[in-house]
């Protein structure tokens, strides 16, 4: 199995903040990783520096064996990646429908798609031409996320999708990505909920202080609870 | 699978439809004060001539603050360009000019503005890449490197033309007026309502309709989604940008051909109202934009008739008023 | 040291010129007893003391505001106002001083206030339309202001060039009412900026430095900046208004032109930025630069256009006028904000050191 995605020594500043001091990884091709770690361990700092959001001051990252660690954001998206961030970041102004239409970059909206999308969300096709900003904070998630695979991507970049929203919700959501990795799509996906990532994960990293503290199998880790606790201060069962 | 229809059918948007009521109610408020019917009707029409003059001098600025956090304070460089740049072929073509016939006019007229709007979309062009690339993020920094734009500009065109007054009478057959009863509605005056009508129902066309427009209302809110998305935006500043200063140039031209002179100092005197305009509209906000030129024109009038030693004074109270009622202007867009 | 609490120029060939220039301006009236230079001298440490009140607003709490001519308009007109209704007397100037530092204040205050309801970026714009209406203000209210002519007056005996305190014989030179005039300038001037070189010093100068760097920070630590911001606004307005004050009394005049236009704006601009922001002395370098570029710059220019124009080149006459100084002055400007952002002081300060 190759590596889609690999960092190896990143290191990332802001202001004066040394949030990421040395980070290593690698993302298998096909497989779900999950990130996962305290408040603070520099989680969405990992994901916002992938996609070029903030530049690492030191360290590779590679995409698909391209170097990206230098590239501008708009071409890291261009070579497949999908981005979900912590704060949906859905264009409130615009409609539904127009949130799509610019996350389609490479032609037109397709139907078939857009009706797969509909099955896991009705509500975004119920509100299709209404203003993204109306929506409640479920179905923003939701826009939010089929943004991310209104197209095929290669990587996807998803940031706690289901901080703060009702276990139905959450439900969906992990069904959606479920069937998003089952058609072969690579995710790397932050998540404190442990139901969504034992569900999901393939794969665990664990970060602390700006580092990767662990890598393993999911199912591993799911199953040793002192490893948990070491890791992560508490039991992932505790932690629902 | 959960019916997540259960949440229920969506409210509708409240429709914030008071601030686009605000210039009727303030028309229609001067009207006792100001007795004569007639009289009121000329002033209004001038208010509405004036704001939409004031709009599209001010609508690029708006524009390029929302979508590109850029505040360039030489904005009125773009104008007193446009207008300079416009004698070129106005002054020329004289004969043109004074040619009762419309069509002469107009002929003469179209080159002009496009000029205008040509040469101030070009020096947007140098002012985006010599003047606010480099200083881009610092707010403080692009003030001052704005600020010496304008000075730097404003003497280049003393140097080039001098700096006395330079006359630019209005073509022969946009002179006078249309005499309804004892009603004298200027012809200028409607042809310049029509062009700024023309002007902002072009920008909501391009708004709303095209990906382009998609991209500048979704850059406003969230620049770094955008980008994540796939779209380098970053492009689209410079095009905006240069939008932008084509309609100050636009303006520039409709001005001077309003007060029928030319001056370097002009970009000065209009750049304050046409940040009073921004400021009052909401950064970002075209209709906001536009309502605030409708109000500042009609202070400007209606104040000029009422109370003509206050004109600029009230149109600062207006934006006091407004601020008080609304910090963020009228329509605050953007997230910032 | 003290009295540059404890602020000195830290570069030795910023000390030398400073040293110059402070020394050239204390024996002016001796050595350069003409009008012209003592006008340049006069300028030269008013708009030292007024720009230096303006980098404590630029330089160290980091606002732009395009509105202190008005409080140099307003210190300018209580004096100008006073002694022409009161007459010349002492009294009157002493009244223009009462009324001119506190409604100074109270603009300030004002404005200050205001500006910390919207947000922080409106501040620059609002500032631009305030100083605009007040200039209209001033020219309309002439009852009071003499609107677009200003308002001319006599000054109190004392400081009248005709009076003659030491005549030239004792000394070589005359000790006037001129001279006199300009000690006070010379010494009410570096009054202010010693006093404004101690608030920058001073604990409540290094919170306005981290409202500066981080103004949601410093809310955190529990500074309440809306005080210090405002605090700041006041001290500032009240330097511009006693620099105005002095202004009036050597020019013996106040005018639109002379106390609110908005190219003093634009000049203090200028030389708050190439001097150096953020470290008062920048203030007393920029001016100096400035004034003596305008008046003696301009007949250098005026030469090199006309042999420009003798020569035939076409647009180099125009740009090379002596009335386009400022166009030279702008463009340095221009290149001050981008390549020299810490100012000639900042320069001189750290230079460049050369790569390894």
């Amino acid at each position: 199995m190759t590596d889609l995605l690999t960092l190896a020594g990143v290191h990332t500043h802001v202001g004066r903040y040394h949030i990421l001091q040395g980070v290593d990884f690698s993302v298998a091709e096909g497989q779900t990783t999950m990130l996962l770690g305290r408040n603070g361990a520099g989680k969405t700092s990992t994901l916002r520096t992938i996609m070029g959001l903030w530049q690492a001051s030191a360290g590779q990252i590679s995409l698909g064996g391209q170097r990206i660690e230098k590239s501008a954001t708009p071409d890291i998206a261009r070579l497949g990646v999908g981005y979900v961030p912590e704060s949906m970041a859905v264009f409130s102004d615009l409609s539904v429908k127009e949130n799509l239409v610019l996350a389609a970059r490479d032609g037109p909206l397709d139907d078939t798609r857009l009706e797969w999308i509909f099955g896991f969300f009705p509500a975004l096709k119920r509100f299709w031409l209404s203003r993204a900003g109306a929506l409640s904070g479920g179905q923003k998630q939701m826009l939010s996320i089929a943004r991310a695979i209104v197209e095929p991507r290669k990587l996807l970049l998803i940031d706690e999708p289901t901080k703060g929203l009702a276990p139905a919700i959450v439900v969906a959501l992990i069904e959606c990505f479920a069937e998003v990795k089952r058609r072969g799509a690579t995710i790397l996906l932050v998540e404190q909920n442990f139901h969504a990532a034992r569900e999901l994960g393939d794969k665990v990293l664990v970060m602390d202080n700006g580092k990767i503290v662990h890598r393993g199998e999911m199912a591993a880790l799911a199953s040793d609870v002192a490893l948990q606790e070491r890791l992560l201060g508490l039991s992932l069962e505790a932690h629902q | 699978m959960t019916d997540l229809a259960a949440s229920g059918a969506l409210p509708k948007p409240k429709r914030d439809i008071l601030p686009v009521l605000l210039p009727a109610i303030v028309a229609l408020a001067m009207l006792p004060l100001i007795g004569s019917g007639s009289s009121w009707v000329t002033l209004t029409v001038a208010s509405l001539a004036m704001g939409m003059m004031i709009f599209i001098m001010a609508s690029g600025l708006t524009l390029v603050f929302g979508l590109m956090d850029v505040l360039n304070f030489g904005h009125g460089a773009f104008i007193a360009v446009g207008a300079y740049v416009a004698t070129l072929v106005l002054l020329p073509l004289a004969s043109w000019v004074q040619a009762d016939s419309l069509w002469l006019n107009l002929a003469v007229l179209a080159p002009a503005a496009l000029l205008s709007m040509a040469v101030s979309g070009a020096l947007g062009l140098v002012v985006e890449r010599v003047l606010i690339l480099p200083v881009y993020g610092q707010h403080l920094k692009q003030i001052l490197m704005t600020t010496g734009g304008l000075i730097v500009a404003e003497q280049t065109l003393y140097a080039l033309w001098g700096p006395q007054i330079i006359p630019l009478p209005l073509p022969t057959s946009l002179r006078g007026s249309f005499i309804i009863g004892d009603i004298a509605i200027a012809k200028y005056r409607l042809l310049a309502m029509l062009v700024g009508l023309v002007v902002f129902a072009g920008i909501q066309l391009v708004l709303n309709r095209t990906k382009i427009g998609l991209l500048i209302r979704a850059g406003v809110e969230n620049r770094e989604m955008v980008e994540a998305l796939g779209y380098r935006i970053r492009r689209l500043f410079l095009g905006v940008f240069m939008v932008g200063s084509g309609l100050a140039g636009l303006g520039g031209v409709m001005w001077a051909l309003y007060r029928e002179q030319v001056h370097a100092s002009m970009g000065n005197d209009l750049t304050v109202l046409v940040f009073i305009v921004v400021i009052i509209g909401g950064l970002g906000s075209i209709g906001g934009c536009f309502i605030g030129a409708l109000l500042v024109a009609m202070v400007a009038n209606y104040g000029g008739f009422l109370v003509p030693k206050l004109a600029l004074v009230s149109n600062i109270l207006l934006m006091v008023a407004i601020l008080m009622w609304r910090p963020r202007g009228l329509y605050a867009v953007t997230s910032r | 040291m003290m009295i540059l609490s404890g602020d000195p120029p830290r570069s030795r060939v910023l000390s030398i010129v400073l040293i110059v220039i402070i020394a050239a301006l204390a024996v002016t009236p001796l050595l350069f007893p003409g009008a012209k230079a003592m006008n340049v001298a006069t300028k030269i440490c008013i708009f030292a003391a007024l720009v230096a009140s303006y980098d404590l607003l630029l330089g160290y709490t980091g606002s732009v505001s395009f509105a202190h001519t008005m409080f140099y308009g307003i210190g300018s007109y209580s004096i100008a106002i006073a002694l022409y209704s009161m007459g010349p007397s002492w009294a009157a100037v002493a009244t223009g001083v009462i009324v001119g530092l506190p409604l100074a204040m109270l603009l300030a205050l004002g404005i200050g206030l205001f500006s910390l309801r919207v947000e922080a970026i409106f501040f620059a714009m609002i500032t631009l339309a305030v100083a605009s209406a007040f200039l209209v203000l001033a020219s309309q209210l002439s009852w009071l202001t003499g609107g677009e002519d200003g308002r001319s007056f006599q000054l109190p005996e004392l400081l009248r060039p005709g009076t003659v305190l030491i005549s030239k014989d004792v000394f070589g030179f005359e000790l006037n009412g001129r001279v006199l005039t300009y000690y006070v300038i010379f010494i009410a001037s570096a009054a202010m900026i010693l006093a404004l070189l101690r608030v920058v010093n001073s604990p409540f100068g290094r919170v306005l430095q981290a409202i500066r760097e981080n103004r949601f920070r410093a809310e955190a630590l529990g500074f309440r900046t809306v005080f210090h911001l405002t605090y700041a606004n006041c001290l500032a307005a009240l330097v511009a208004a006693g620099a105005g004050m002095l202004n009036a009394l050597w020019l013996r005049y106040a005018g639109p032109d002379t106390s609110l236009s908005f190219s003093i704006m634009l000049d203090i601009l200028l030389m708050v930025v190439i001097g150096g922001m953020g470290t008062i002395y920048g203030a007393i370098i920029g001016a100096t630069i400035f004034i003596l570029a305008q008046n003696y710059l301009q007949a250098l220019m005026g030469a090199a256009s006309n042999a420009a124009a003798d020569a035939g080149l076409p647009l180099l006459p125009g740009l090379l006028h002596p009335d386009r100084w400022l166009l030279w002055l702008g463009l340095l400007f221009i290149a001050s904000v981008y390549f020299f952002p810490t100012g000639v002081v900042g320069r001189l300060r750290n230079p460049p050191r050369p790569s390894s």
